[in-house]
């Protein structure tokens, strides 16, 4: 390791963090969201499901360094705005969302279902308060699988210059010097450990009626 | 955009080593060269696994681990590392396939065992009561069943190679990617977006072709009862 890279670079290295946990988590919740009422939809109308789910997956087809230099020509922006980066990131997590929340939808014991509606409930009440809840294990599971490879998937921009982690990778190899790319890695990989563990701990958290054990 | 019309109306860029059906060429060739060696590898491993039951843990924990390990960086570093290996004209292209492997080889090797141990449990005991000798069992009745999950992720490693393909042209992997990357250093946009746009047509035809090869030869008997036990994570996200 070169210890005077290292320590003259700190602040920068800071900064690109920043920019990283902002351009993984920002889309990954924004995908989750958006993610919520397509899939329920999915659910909803069985005949749809292909539909909606094969036509968000297609958008998984699109590799991430193409979709970064395409949005730019399509929305309008400049070729290094950071928002292309958490559109196109968004867009994959809708992708794989839809169908984890449609099929997680889909793994509700129809009883509970049936007792809420003969509770009363409305539609939207029984998806917010019965459904989502029910199903959070499920989406949150796969919410773990987005968030981990989105923050693979951001530094990718840096090859068209958008500025995080990524950064020194491509700083490493033209410097032809190991530290940063070494640096880079194992930051990703702990941002990548902070996440899933926080989002293992909300899963936990919001299923108090789970058992300890099954919620790993 | 303009540029981009300008660029496929050009005809010099129809033809020659930097014209797009060569750049195609090459990238189908890497890509096809890559996912024939993982083949290779996971496929074999993956029935090991599956049928024997053995390893399993540690598979899983391994493609978990790959996922989070940023493509880009592990493709820096083996292209730097490996580089002063190989002799001048495979310098940059044999690191780079050697990283494309490895990507490909978690998501058929997953798809694989989970596959095979996914397969009707009832089929595997009505073969084995009907006298088929376990290596009939898993020729005849649990390969067949686990094909709908082999190919889903022989697709996944597929997408993952094309898009990582594109990547590798930044350590000068000739392909598509070399649109992306010649056109951001020269500042030609039209470059850009065209190389984006073929390599994003080139990952939906070959989506596309996936998608007939599973009806082709996936089990019509099959195809009903998979769609409704898919697994969650069968598919890989590319990155």
């Amino acid at each position: 390791m070169n210890t005077v890279w290292l320590s003259s670079n700190l602040s920068w290295i800071a900064e690109l963090t920043f920019a990283h946990l902002w351009l993984t988590v920002v889309p990954t919740a924004l995908g989750l969201v958006l993610a919520l009422p397509l899939g329920w939809w999915a659910h909803q109308v069985p005949r749809l499901y292909g539909f909606i789910v094969g036509s968000s997956g297609l958008f998984y087809t699109v590799p991430s360094l193409a979709f970064f230099v395409l949005l730019p020509g399509i929305i309008g922006t400049r070729i290094l705005d950071p928002l292309n980066v958490v559109i196109a990131l968004t867009v994959y997590t809708i992708a794989l969302m839809v169908r984890v929340v449609a099929d997680g939808l889909a793994s509700i014991p129809p009883e509970t279902v049936q007792a809420a509606e003969a509770m009363g409930y409305r539609a939207f009440q029984r998806f917010v308060l019965v459904q989502l809840p029910v199903a959070v294990p499920v989406i949150l599971g796969g919410l773990r699988v987005a968030v981990v490879s989105n923050i693979s998937i951001v530094t990718m921009a840096a090859i068209i210059g958008v500025q995080q982690l990524g950064s020194l990778f491509t700083q490493g190899y033209s410097l032809g010097l190991m530290t940063p790319i070494v640096t880079g890695i194992v930051l990703c990989l702990a941002i990548a450990v902070v996440l899933d563990l926080l989002i293992l701990w909300a899963s936990r958290a919001l299923t108090p009626w789970r058992p300890k054990e099954v919620a790993a | 955009m303009s540029g981009l019309v300008e660029f496929f109306a050009d005809p010099a860029n129809w033809s020659g080593s930097t014209g797009i059906p060569m750049r195609v060429w090459y990238h189908l060739m890497y890509s096809l060269i890559a996912l024939g060696i993982a083949l290779v590898i996971a496929v074999p491993l993956g029935i090991y696994v599956g049928h024997t039951g053995r390893g399993e843990a540690s598979v899983a924990g391994i493609a978990n681990s790959l996922r989070a390990l940023p493509t880009l960086g592990l493709l820096i570093v083996v292209v730097m590392l490996a580089a002063p290996l190989f002799s001048s004209s495979l310098v940059f292209t044999a690191p780079a396939i050697l990283v494309l492997v490895l990507l490909a080889v978690p998501p058929i090797l997953t798809g694989t065992y989970t596959g095979i141990q996914s397969a009707d449990r009832s089929a595997v005991d009505a073969a084995r009561g009907m006298g088929y000798k376990p290596s009939q069992v898993l020729l005849h009745v649990q390969l067949p069943c686990a094909l709908p999950l082999i190919i889903s992720g022989i697709r996944g490693a597929m997408l993952q190679i094309v898009s990582t393909a594109t990547v590798a042209a930044y350590v000068s992997l000739n392909g598509l990617g070399r649109y992306i990357i010649d056109g951001r250093a020269n500042s030609d946009f039209g470059q850009m977006a065209a190389g984006a746009a073929l390599v994003a047509l080139v990952a939906l035809a070959l989506e596309l072709a996936f998608l007939l090869i599973g009806r082709l030869v996936v089990s019509p008997g099959l195809r009903r009862s998979v769609r409704r036990t898919r697994m969650p994570g069968a598919v890989e996200p590319a990155a």
